[in-house]
């Protein structure tokens, strides 16, 4: 398969699911795993451009196909502007849901270039997140939307901005 | 986390793929792996061999087929859900299809397989008994039709074979029209359901002509709520009729009590959601 | 001398987030140790059973197994260290028996964890069953014990005004409430409330890599601990080992919430099983085994009676609860419930009695959830001042503002003897009814009734109690004195300005998502006037960091960001000896801002920190006596713990069919006293009500007659999504704490603690017109609508 760009290959059982094949054969740690029964989201990869859950997906099935995963998204070390608004908008604390709910986000803004706060918050259902109570990740996606659309994101909630 | 072993096969052809299932008893078909790979995960359910048909061509599609519409077995439930074609023939099963899971599971999931699991509470299987759908069954020797209503027989189990697969459903255009409401496990439309109900209404000259309604989350199986069905056909589609519809929701059925329900209250959002779901129907007919 | 402080108050984006948003972040389990094995565990399926058996045999005899281990092999180490140990301690792998389901039995060790769960099927374990007792009522009967060497499942009871009686003499409040009682216009409200069971989900399961080196006689651990260093303290205390031989680091932590706010039996075992090996070991809880392998949260049904007058007066308010300590007791388990009897009364002036019994179940233990014991405590005050408003017909806002504190009353002692430090309780509801349209609210929510519509208004008030805290109180737990470390919860804080001029900042707290390493650099540099950019913050690191408490009870920025406050004034006053030195002025007329220091009056003359740092690393350059070198350290232990509070408002429409509840609006006004950043501050109350809101609408830890956990998995025990909430519309008040220099009080748990009764106040007032008091969270619609028939009749 194709992994952020580049050909790999390995081999392993039948049973390794995909995440487990990113994480412990590719050392590509940045997909986490939060469960089991595909719930959390926090495995979001893109295969073949699509946002899947690499725990749902047994490696084999990803033979041949093209993986992206959140150490792949920002290109040429430009941050994509889903994680420039994570950051700029505080759409993270522990971080750990993060790169799912990127991965999960950026295909949203794929597809949908201008997603109302419902189309949001529901894109966003299975990417669970225990710490933001997804107030500001829903800021974070529209500040990248308007980013991607070439526009001037709406100003931070806060008050005293110092940088 | 960690499935048990099992061999693992990925034919490039309904042939082969058929030809595995009919030489290994033990195996299982896996479109999606949206239901089957969090069973194999917990240990819950763990196969022999897992015949992988994702790479099978020509199964991807939605199609029109002049008297019906066809929904082959790789389909996405984000297909079903955003199809034109599905929309117009069976909007029940398109929103059944619309509130599965959720965005990632949607791109993944099939309705096929959805439909193959047989989930007491899943969407897409009162959407399909509503519409009246056929499924298309294949194995080594040969396809055969199974009605909708033939095809849940009881909790996760299907009237499938071992060897058989679930190759695609064709819903027939009978005109009319659909519509699926649910409460979810979550509230709202969100997660299993904790009851649903789909309906189709066809009518004509002021009269109900024709109607199907199925029931999921209620009963041991996604089923068809017969009591209301009789009530209904023939009746005028009055307020009055629809109430009277969904007061027979539950006739015949054995509603299970679970997390999310005691018997009266899955009783109780049965009829709800048949007098929800009829409406909606009567709108679009 | 003045500080620059223009960091403090201000937003600054997050340092630590870079890292994380390129998955670039590193948790316990992206850290690969070489040659580590993968441990497993055999749990148990029974909540009551005597082991007859284990046999191992088979899964010993498989390939890539390396090791399995059961309480024969363990027993000298004792049963797991808890720092409040009333009641059973846990062994460390069940000895005989179990006593709730997912005790662990046995534990494999594997090449990786797909052999280590096929060795754990493979282990074949002879139980004999028995009863099992869950309900709390059941259990304190003593009908059926848990442990047969405890004399009664009751392991003790918290009473509101002799929690500590030899030290703190506080009256009885009874014979006044009894009093009340008496008058002929009393109104007494009475309700049975639960307040159930929860799993606090951190989404980062808990994972720990051990590896022992018997060459320099070292144990390395990676953990995902809110308290390392305790967590070294234990494992050094079990393996007789001093505790700088023992190096724990918790790198990112991926939310903690205070599941992780404990010593594991894993934790401990993966360690000897490291020794035994001579290989790291790694284990990490999958989501369904941390249901029943991490601790769990709340677990109370309570008896709340209100004594007021027909005008709004309260004159008692008694709260009779049972709290579910599950079977056995770990770090603070017993001690849960007397964080709620500290807040028991809330922002109000009132007789308040308060009575928790400790019980034992057959169950997973329970301690610190996000609030732990406060949420509670808050819960049954707030939802009873609802019920007396509406029953004496009486605005429940006017009914809060008649009996709460006065500003000129602070610091006020309260009804368990200790001082709420300071508040301005009115000026914060009345901000908060501006700022949602309350009388606007009122008025829609009239015309939605008119027209057959089920809209409701929760308010809800809370004090809490937090910055743990003040040294005396480890005289009755509050410290790490168990895992032989024997300290208070003093904060910690080194801070170093390197040879290069750049900062280190070293704590003894952590960040599970709250942003240290941001906070602690605009204290830092507020302090010093270097660039935040120049300030590494290094936490979680027991090698490191001379002390760690560990993050907490809302304590970090209070405590902690104080120590690093004061270490960091020490260094700054060195530092002018050397700038005074440096530009021929007096130190007291030097300033520091913008990455140097200038003398007052002189705007020109700057030195920078690098010129600085040459000076303090080649001391021969700088003024006679100097003593070379720019760090320091501070220990800080405040003379109070911290009280904030605030209101909250919920807005919810109930559709009386199905019982669905929607969500419309959620306003908080919090006051945390002085603000270091908003931004962080915001994010904590943010995530904070959507615990509360999943406490109140979605979230069940649901344990059937036997003992079973029906609700382990997310497919059943659901977290709130992106799609259940709203946004939230937040103000604040700032009501600064003299507790501390920095006037901060914590922020952590308050969203909390807040918002569970808001919803459900909000539900009851939707369908009071329906004649519903009250329904038991969570409020999922097969509750509400079965009250609204128990209602209906």
């Amino acid at each position: 398969m194709t992994v952020n760009g580049k050909a790999v290959s390995g081999s392993v059982e039948p049973r390794t699911l995909l995440v487990h094949f990113l994480r412990e054969d590719l050392l590509l740690t940045g997909t986490h795993v939060g469960c089991e029964s595909g719930y959390c989201g926090a495995c979001t990869i893109h295969l073949d451009g699509v946002p899947t859950k690499s725990c749902m997906v047994l490696a084999a099935q990803a033979d041949g196909c093209d993986v992206t995963t959140i150490e792949g998204l920002a290109k040429n070390g430009d941050l994509h502007p889903v994680q420039e608004g994570f950051w700029e908008r505080h759409g993270l604390q522990c971080g750990f849901c993060t790169p799912g709910m990127i991965m999960s986000a950026a295909g949203i803004l794929a597809e949908n270039g201008s997603p109302t706060e419902a189309e949001i918050r529901h894109g966003l259902e299975g990417n669970l997140c225990r710490c933001t109570g997804y107030h500001n990740i829903v800021r974070a996606v529209e500040y990248a939307a308007a980013k991607m659309r070439g526009e001037e994101p709406a100003p931070p909630e806060w008050e005293t901005d110092l940088v | 986390m960690y499935p048990r072993e099992f061999d693992y096969v990925a034919p490039a052809s309904l042939d082969e793929a058929l030809d595995a299932l009919a030489a290994n008893p033990g195996a299982k078909v896996m479109s999606g792996g949206m239901s089957l790979l969090p069973l194999m995960k917990m240990r819950l359910f763990s196969p022999e061999m897992v015949v992988d048909i994702g790479r099978i061509p020509g199964l991807d599609d939605i199609t029109d087929q002049e008297d019906h519409i066809a929904i082959g077995a790789l389909v996405r439930h984000h297909q079903t859900a955003t199809s034109a074609l599905v929309a117009e023939h069976a909007a029940a099963l398109a929103e059944a299809a619309a509130y599965t899971g959720d965005n990632q599971v949607r791109r993944r999931g099939t309705t096929c397989g959805s439909l193959a699991h047989a989930d007491i509470a899943a969407d897409q299987p009162a959407g399909a008994l509503a519409a009246g759908a056929t499924m298309v069954a294949a194995s080594k020797n040969g396809k055969r039709e199974i009605a909708a209503a033939d095809f849940f027989v009881d909790t996760l189990t299907s009237a499938l074979e071992p060897d058989e697969i679930l190759v695609g459903i064709r819903i027939p255009k009978t005109g009319g029209g659909s519509a699926y409401d649910k409460l979810g496990r979550r509230g709202g439309h969100s997660d299993y359901a904790v009851a649903g109900a789909a309906a189709w209404v066809r009518k004509s000259n002021g009269t109900v002509e024709d109607a199907r309604i199925a029931l999921t989350g209620v009963g041991t199986k996604p089923m068809l709520a017969a009591g209301s069905m009789e009530a209904f056909i023939g009746s005028d589609g009055s307020a009055a009729a629809i109430a009277a519809a969904a007061d027979r929701a539950t006739e015949g059925v054995t509603v299970l009590e679970d997390l999310y329900g005691s018997e009266a209250y899955k009783a109780h959002l049965a009829r709800v959601f048949v007098a929800r779901a009829l409406e909606q129907a009567l709108a679009r007919a | 001398m003045s500080t620059t402080t223009s960091a403090l108050g201000g937003v600054i984006r997050r340092k630590e987030d870079p890292a994380l948003i390129r998955g670039r972040g590193r948790y316990v389990d992206d850290i690969k140790r070489t040659g580590e094995l993968a441990a497993a565990f055999v749990r148990s399926p029974f909540a009551n059973a005597r082991i007859n058996s284990i046999d191992v045999s088979a899964a010993t005899a498989m390939a890539g197994v390396h090791a399995v281990y059961t309480i024969d092999d363990v027993r000298h180490l004792g049963p797991l260290i808890a720092q409040v140990p009333v009641g059973k301690l846990r062994p460390l792998l069940a000895d005989g028996a179990v006593k709730h389901v997912g005790e662990a039995v046995a534990m494999v060790v594997a090449d990786n964890r797909y052999i280590a769960q096929d060795a754990v099927d493979a282990i074949f374990v002879d139980y004999e069953p028995l009863e099992a007792v869950v309900d709390l009522k059941d259990a304190a009967s003593d009908r059926v014990k848990v442990h047969d060497d405890l004399d009664s499942n009751v392991l003790l009871a918290w009473v509101g005004h002799e929690w500590w009686a030899d030290v703190i003499a506080v009256e009885d409040p009874r014979p006044k409430i009894e009093e009340a009682k008496q008058r002929d216009d009393a109104v007494i409200v009475e309700l049975e409330m639960v307040n159930q069971r929860l799993i606090p989900v951190a989404i980062e399961p808990r994972s720990v890599v051990a590896s022992w080196n018997e060459g320099y006689e070292r144990f390395e651990v990676y953990s995902s601990s809110q308290i390392p260093h305790a967590l070294g303290g234990a494992i050094a205390k079990t393996f007789g080992l001093a505790s700088n031989a023992v190096h724990v680091r918790a790198p990112e932590v991926g939310g903690g919430f205070g599941c992780k706010l404990n010593v594991y039996p894993d934790e401990i075992l993966v360690c000897f099983a490291s020794m035994r090996l001579h290989r790291p070991v790694r284990f990490t809880e999958t989501r369904r085994e941390s249901a029943v392998s991490t601790i769990q949260g709340r677990g109370w049904v309570a008896t709340a009676t209100l004594t007021g007058t027909p005008d709004g007066r309260i004159l008692g308010y008694e709260l009779r609860a049972l709290t579910d300590m599950g079977a056995y007791s770990q770090n603070f388990t017993v001690a849960i419930p007397l964080l709620g009897l500290w807040v028991s009364a809330g922002q109000y002036d009132i007789p308040a009695y308060f009575e928790a019994k400790c019980v034992v179940t057959n169950t997973q233990t329970t301690d610190a959830y996000r609030g732990a014991g406060r949420p509670e405590a808050l819960y049954y005050i707030e939802r009873m001042i609802d019920a007396y408003a509406r029953e004496i017909g009486m605005d429940p806002a006017e009914v809060r503002r008649k009996n709460y504190w006065k500003n000129d009353q602070f610091p006020a002692v309260n009804n368990t003897g200790l001082a709420i430090d300071s508040g301005d309780y009115e000026t914060n509801l009345d901000k908060l009814l501006e700022m949602a349209d309350y009388e606007g609210l009122k008025r829609m929510q009239a015309e939605a009734r008119a027209e057959g519509r089920y809209i409701g208004i929760g308010l809800s008030t809370y004090l809490e109690i937090c910055g743990f805290g003040p040294s005396v109180l480890s005289e009755i737990g509050f410290g790490w004195n168990n895992y032989g470390l024997p300290s208070s919860f003093s904060g910690s804080g080194l801070v170093r300005v390197n040879p290069d001029g750049s900062a280190t900042v070293i704590i003894g707290t952590g960040p599970s998502g709250q942003g240290h390493e941001t906070t602690w650099a605009q204290i830092a540099s507020s302090v010093l006037g270097i660039t935040t950019d120049k300030i590494r913050v290094s936490h979680g690191d027991t090698a490191e960091s001379p002390m760690g408490v560990g993050t907490f009870g809302s304590r970090s920025a209070a405590v902690d960001g104080t120590a690093t406050y004061e270490a960091a004034v020490k260094v700054r006053d060195k530092a002018a000896e050397i700038a005074a030195h440096l530009m021929e002025a007096a130190p007291e007329d030097i300033r520091f801002a913008d990455g140097g220091a200038h003398v007052v009056g002189t705007p020109g003359r700057v030195v920078t920190w690098e010129e600085i740092a040459d000076v303090a690393y080649r001391p021969h350059r700088g003024p006679d006596g100097l003593d070379a070198g720019l760090e320091a350290h501070a220990v800080f232990s405040p003379g109070n713990a911290t009280w904030p509070f605030g209101s909250h408002i919920a807005v919810v429409e109930v559709d009386p069919e199905t019982g669905n509840v929607e969500f419309l609006r959620y306003i908080g006004i919090d006051d945390c006293g002085n603000v270091i950043n908003p931004m962080i501050v915001d994010g904590q109350v943010h995530g904070g009500i959507a615990q509360g809101v999943g406490q109140a609408l979605f979230e069940e830890a649901i344990y059937d007659d036997a003992g079973n956990l029906l609700s382990g998995s997310l497919i059943d025990y659901p977290i709130p999504t992106a799609g259940d909430l709203p946004s939230f519309e937040l103000g604040r008040t700032v009501t600064p704490t003299d507790v501390n220099p920095m006037g901060v009080k914590g922020i952590g748990e308050a969203g909390t603690i807040g918002s569970a009764q808001t919803i459900v106040n909000a539900v009851v007032d939707a369908l009071a017109p329906l004649g519903v008091k009250h329904i038991d969270m969570p409020l999922r619609p097969r509750k509400v609508w079965q009250a609204i028939q128990d209602a209906r009749g």
